[in-house]
């Protein structure tokens, strides 16, 4: 049983994959109810309170309870937690989201290479399916572990937190989690990391992120990849920075070809 | 498609709403969404009416109250009310606000029985 929710295990939510062992468990996720009373995070309510209403009719058996409380805030308690550790530890946790195939994986494999002999580096893979990017990622020599969300089109704060007892990360290190490729619905979950980076390429249309606002909105740094594609494609480059500072002015960008290692020093640098 | 999750949570904080209360039955649910809240409504309705039937929300009345977002301008200071992320602010024409509202997405009350 989950000692964080207390959820069974053997349902149809996610499941965790190490590579070295090939071992793998799932997990509840959505299907149960956290109603343990010992446990801290069910009391996120704001205020809750309840009234009758006596209008004299049948309705006096009806209560009015203002609930107000956010939907998201079981993740967003369980993303503090996992914060809170990321901290305690000088964990540097960085959430990398952007659409399928604008290179994370391999922009990661590059960054390990970079930073390895500096820090210890940990990795968490988001995918529907296969192990595929955790045993790329362990080829680099870091610690790695997959997370199959199955259906799911994202990863919560829930899964890292299993996902990160598994790991262990030593005092100190890095903690890149790489989300499902989706531009969309990650951006609502908060996964309790320090940094989120939004990676976009030069293959995909300098509107990006007028299209998909939210992410570009949420994401602390934007890394523009594939920039030795450049002279081969249509790419405005000039226009995709000003959209980007559009959407979210201020936001630092940097613009790097994983393939060629060019620029990829200044992200290296960010951590 | 993380509205079906989205519903889903909204369920577990009903149900919880529910026992605390010692309610039995929902007829009405308010949720409270911004226009900048990131969740597509339609996506939520179709969610909640597929994941409703034989949980706490099958008889509930779901209501949404929308809240249009509120930006002040980093520039001017000026208050507007942003149609996205991208708007310019009406006043000094420039890029670069703070969101004061339009992110919410809460559940606001339930009427049960």
């Amino acid at each position: 049983m989950c000692d964080t929710c207390g959820c069974g295990s053997e349902h149809d939510g996610f499941t965790l994959h190490t590579v070295a062992e090939e071992h793998s468990h799932s997990h509840s996720h959505g299907h149960h109810h956290h109603n343990h009373d010992d446990h801290p995070h069910n009391h996120t309510h704001d205020h809750e309170h309840y009234h009758d209403h006596h209008d004299g009719h049948e309705s006096d058996k009806k209560k009015v309870i203002d609930v107000e409380t956010d939907v998201l805030a079981k993740n967003n308690l369980l993303a503090e937690r996992n914060r809170g550790f990321f901290e305690a530890k000088g964990i540097k946790a960085i959430n990398l989201v952007s659409s399928p195939g604008s290179g994370k994986t391999t922009l990661l494999e590059k960054l390990i290479q970079l930073l390895k002999s500096k820090k210890k580096i940990y990795v968490i893979e988001g995918d529907q399916q296969t192990s595929n990017d955790a045993k790329r990622i362990e080829a680099t020599g870091a610690k790695a572990i997959q997370i199959n969300t199955g259906n799911g089109c994202h990863l919560d704060a829930h899964m890292i937190n299993h996902a990160v007892k598994t790991l262990e990360p030593e005092q100190g290190s890095i903690l890149f989690i790489e989300n499902v490729g989706n531009l969309v619905c990650p951006a609502l979950f908060d996964l309790g990391e320090e940094m989120r980076i939004v990676i976009a390429s030069t293959t995909e249309g300098e509107d990006k992120p007028m299209k998909y606002p939210t992410m570009f909105q949420s994401s602390d740094l934007c890394v523009l990849n594939k920039t030795d594609l450049l002279p081969y494609l249509d790419f405005d480059l000039e226009k995709f920075r000003e959209n980007l500072q559009k959407v979210k002015a201020g936001i630092g960008l940097i613009e790097l070809s994983a393939k060629t290692g060019e620029g990829l020093s200044l992200l290296a640098d960010k951590f | 498609m993380h509205e079906f999750s989205l519903a889903q949570s909204i369920v577990e904080i009903v149900d919880e709403s529910v026992r605390k209360n010692h309610a039995s039955k929902v007829v009405e649910l308010v949720l409270e969404i911004g226009t900048l809240s990131g969740v597509e409504i339609p996506a939520l309705d179709m969610a909640l009416e597929s994941i409703a039937p034989g949980t706490i929300l099958e008889h509930a009345e779901i209501k949404k109250n929308i809240v249009q977002a509120v930006a002040v301008c980093n520039h001017c200071g000026k208050e507007y009310k942003p149609e996205d992320f991208f708007s310019i602010c009406p006043e000094c024409g420039q890029y670069g606000a703070t969101f004061k509202k339009g992110k919410e997405f809460r559940v606001k009350s339930i009427t049960a029985e």
